[in-house]
């Protein structure tokens, strides 16, 4: 459980206090739930946010300080004046007009943006992409489980984040939640719900016949119980799917409604849609603007809903790959490599931009097409459930990323 | 006489490669099923959706044109309207996504309503066509005799899947789609389905083929506009080799610059009736491009069909096919024996889908697999409405559908709706597909004269102690039937 000696001299003030809230993890089944409340300790929750089609990493988070990026852009570069000017950052990365709330989290150390990364994967297929992303194998045709259940699955047995299970938002469950671990499923409702006496009685039959289907039945019962303590009733139907703004704002309200329940799980995973940008992108106004105007809704969503516990909050955004850097023959952008993810939580030391930008001019691009991948999506995600749930390097580089011993978590994330 | 366990798998057989038996045709449907459905195979040809609002393409293009550029029209008038009320510039409010993109065409009710206003509740034409399409597509499901034609539909349907939120004309045509392009050659030759799908106006549309200009074609030249690699892409990776079939970047390129000029005609019809399937020349990429090796240098469309040819006979085709039939159709870790002699099918019939699919029906092992796939929502709701004997009605599919996860047409992306346990049996999934059988069940209550009776009827041999207990002691009608519905035996085939 505990990270060997080698891991502790590079150890930061922060990653100490979590291993306090870690040994109070692993001897939860012995002491009562006090210790949950532990001084220094840390009751984290932990959001992941996949955008599926692959972001536009240009557009989100323009390098406009770079002197190749406006040419390459053409109709849909961003500038850093006029009307519709994009949101300064550092001075040489800007942020997409669209996300004044993710720019006020940045401005306020509640975000930090890592630019030029990418997972392990080198080729462009969606499907293949987003396995890469979700397994958390090196490589694409491992879809027998996700890497946050397995995370989940690495947490010392007990009363605790084990035992609440790992929440996959949508009626199909994303990839990433999928495991031997406990899942919880929910989704915007859209039908009148079923009696309880018919579930039971369903409950019943299906213990009798059908394991598997009892055992879904039985994590969909754990969430129902959670959502109606939380008040989240079934009065509102119907809405928009997880490509529209108001779709993604209710999907990111009832996720952080349950994972901000004392007894809801602490780990979430759901997906937004439609960021595949073949065609008419757009610049400051247009459809890659409105999908990101969504994503910052669901920012604020998120930081509304898990209010009193946004202290120990990290929601990560990550895309299965980035887009090609220069602007296509139809005003989008083809699949391409490297893009950004976004880690926003007041859990986060934010406030900066993560990257050792690559350079934009036609040597510098990775195939002559795509931005760079400097930075190793999984040592952003190492870095951050290391410093949350206390997991160690190797415990992380067998079992939660198989094959990822050469890429250490990244420091200092947590704060 | 058929043995106890043949007539278990004559049940299985019936409900894995069909729609589940309809209302009063039950005990003779299991009578030689296997020799029910080959017969079908046999006859080839599938029977077309009555009552659809358009033939086709062809037609559908001209009123779809027409629709919009009257929305237009209507548009500005409202927006001149509006500027002489305010007499002001307007204030820039949330931005408006593109009209063609991720959203249905509805009409808007926050709007100043038009002179010729629509009727409340009257949809726009895309999805008052949508509609028709979906009802009159169902009714076929509903009638079928054992549905094994209606499945492959489906399948196919989803291997070669449109999605009709991407646009208009999506939308509109999702229908018209699966009727030209899927339809006809489910027991026909692969590379025709292949061809059909690939120069259809609604995947010209949904993988942006439209768009794409050669850069050295004339038009290329004159607008400085170029290639867009979707559909090149998708055909490769998701229509046939697979992702896994040994193409590289450079291979995606070129089958896009060989398909060049593959678009659908504009309302100008220049090169035929609007909205109709066209190779236009002053976009085609110049040249010979090489595609796994083999040069392209035939002239116009013929490159492109020269490339498909290739690509519908190519090993890697009739693998993942072969896979993909099995994963559907029989388990989720498909049975590797199984799938080479698919394959080994596909390659030796150059890709004759009755001969694959009566491959798949004949094999022992496909037909006495355990029942362990979950139905998907679609046919789980065909099979509810057959075991109900429900008339089809828009509200009652698009709603429930929506809400597991499966409505007609619209995946999230170009690789369809999922196949697999893991997807539909989810928590979430089975949670709402309780709330959806227990709507049904309500419904459904004052119709069925006695759910004990129509569980036997259904079930048939496959029905357990179990669940025929629980539908016996159920304290009312409408429970009985959920609990039908939602039984192991009913959801896994």
């Amino acid at each position: 459980m505990v990270d060997d000696d080698d891991d502790c001299e590079r150890m930061t003030p922060s990653r100490r206090a979590v291993l306090g809230a870690a040994g109070a993890l692993f001897a939860w089944s012995f002491v009562p739930t006090f210790a949950y409340a532990a001084a220094g300790a840390r009751d984290p929750r932990f959001l992941l946010v996949v955008l599926r089609g692959a972001l536009d990493g240009l557009s989100a988070v323009p390098p406009i300080g770079d002197p190749d990026y406006a040419a390459l852009r053409d109709d849909i570069a961003l500038t850093r004046d006029g009307t519709d000017a994009a949101l300064p950052l550092d001075g040489f990365f800007y942020l997409h007009p669209a996300m004044p709330n993710l720019a006020r989290l940045y401005a306020s150390g509640q975000a930090a943006i890592v630019h030029a990364a990418a997972t392990g994967y080198r080729e462009r297929s969606h499907f293949d992409g987003q396995d890469v992303l979700e397994s958390g194998q090196a490589g694409p045709g491992h879809t027998a489980s996700g890497w946050l259940n397995r995370l989940l699955a690495s947490l010392p047995a007990g009363e605790g984040i084990s035992r609440k299970g790992v929440l996959g938002v949508g009626v199909v469950p994303p990839l990433v939640v999928r495991g031997d671990a406990p899942i919880l499923g929910w989704a915007p409702p859209r039908m009148d719900r079923a009696g309880t006496d018919l579930i039971q009685r369903l409950e019943d039959l299906y213990g009798q016949r059908d394991p598997g289907l009892a055992r879904a039945l039985a994590q969909a019962k754990m969430t129902e119980e959670i959502a109606q303590r939380r008040g989240m009733g079934s009065e509102i139907k119907g809405g928009g799917g997880p490509d529209s703004t108001d779709g993604m704002k209710r999907i990111a309200e009832g996720a952080a409604a349950l994972v901000g329940a004392d007894d809801g799980p602490r780990i979430a995973a759901l997906a937004f849609e439609g960021w595949d940008t073949h065609a008419n992108e757009g610049g400051a106004k247009g459809r890659l603007a409105q999908l990101l105007g969504g994503l910052d809704g669901a920012l604020a969503a998120f930081e509304q809903g898990l209010k009193p516990v946004w202290k120990d909050t990290v929601v990560m955004v990550v895309t299965e790959f980035g887009r090609t850097a220069r602007v296509n023959g139809t005003v989008g952008t083809d699949h391409g490599t490297g893009t950004v993810a976004f880690l926003v939580g007041g859990a986060v030391k934010g406030g900066r931009m993560i990257v050792d930008w690559p350079g934009l001019k036609p040597e510098q691009l990775y195939e002559k097409r795509d931005l760079k991948p400097t930075t190793d999506i999984r040592a952003v995600a190492k870095g951050v459930v290391s410093d949350l749930f206390g997991l160690s390097g190797p415990v992380l580089a067998e079992k939660v990323f198989p094959g990822s011993g050469g890429i250490g978590p990244m420091a200092g994330l947590v704060g | 006489m058929a043995s106890p366990s043949d007539a278990r798998s004559d049940s299985v057989g019936l409900q894995r490669f069909g729609l589940g038996s309809a209302l009063g045709a039950r005990a003779e449907l299991r009578v030689s099923a296997r020799d029910r459905l080959l017969a079908e195979i046999d006859r080839r040809v599938l029977p077309q959706p009555a009552g659809v609002p358009f033939s086709g393409a062809a037609e559908i293009g001209s009123a779809l044109y027409a629709f919009e550029d009257r929305e237009k029209i209507e548009r500005e008038a409202r927006r001149a309207a509006e500027t002489k009320v305010a007499a002001a510039p307007p204030v820039p409010g949330p931005s408006v996504p593109a009209t063609s993109q991720n959203q249905m065409a509805q009409p808007n009710p926050a709007n100043a309503k038009p002179a010729n206003a629509k009727p409340v509740n009257e949809p726009a034409l895309p999805y008052r066509t949508y509609r028709d399409e979906v009802l009159a597509r169902t009714r076929l499901a509903l009638e079928a005799e054992t549905g094994l034609g209606e499945r492959m539909v489906q399948f196919w349907s989803n291997h070669f899947c449109i999605g009709a939120t991407k646009s208009n004309m999506t939308r509109i045509m999702a229908g018209a789609y699966e009727r030209e392009a899927i339809r006809p050659h489910v027991f026909g030759r692969f590379e025709d389905m292949l061809v059909a799908a690939e120069s259809h106006p609604a995947m010209l549309d949904f993988l942006d083929n439209r768009l794409s200009i050669g850069p050295s074609s004339p038009a290329g030249k004159r607008r400085g506009r170029g290639l867009n690699e979707n559909l090149a892409r998708e055909i490769l990776e998701l229509h046939t080799l697979g992702v896994s079939g040994g193409y590289a970047q450079v291979d995606v390129t070129n089958l896009a610059r060989i398909i060049t000029g593959w678009t659908v005609v504009g309302r100008e019809a220049v090169l035929g009736f609007p909205g109709s399937f066209a190779f236009n020349a002053g976009l085609h990429e110049p040249g010979a491009p090489a595609m796994l090796g083999r040069h392209y240098g035939q002239p116009g469309k013929a490159q492109g069909l020269a490339a498909f040819s290739d690509l519908a006979n190519h090993p890697a085709t009739a693998d993942f096919i072969a896979l993909k039939l099995v994963r559907h159709f029989v388990a989720d870790d498909p049975p590797a024996a199984l799938v080479r002699d698919l394959s080994a099918e596909f390659r030796r019939t150059q890709g004759d889908l009755a001969a694959v699919s009566r491959a798949l029906i004949t094999s022992n092992s496909a037909w006495k697999a355990e029942p362990t796939k979950i139905r998907s929502p679609q046919e789980f709701l065909i099979a509810a409405f057959r075991a109900l004997g429900r008339k089809p009605d828009f509200g009652q599919i698009a709603g429930p559908l929506n809400a597991m996860g499966q409505p007609f047409w619209q995946p999230s992306g170009p690789n369809g709706y999922p196949d697999t346990n893991d997807a539909w049996a989810s928590p979430e999934g089975i949670k709402t597909r309780i709330d959806v059988a227990a709507g049904w069940g309500r419904q459904a209550a004052g119709t069925v004269p006695d759910p004990r009776a129509l569980t036997e009827d259904i079930l048939g041999p496959l029905l357990s102690a179990e669940t025929r207990q629980a539908v016996a002691r159920a304290d009312s009608k409408p429970q009985a039937l959920a609990l039908l519905l939602m039984s192991p035996e009913f959801q896994r085939r």
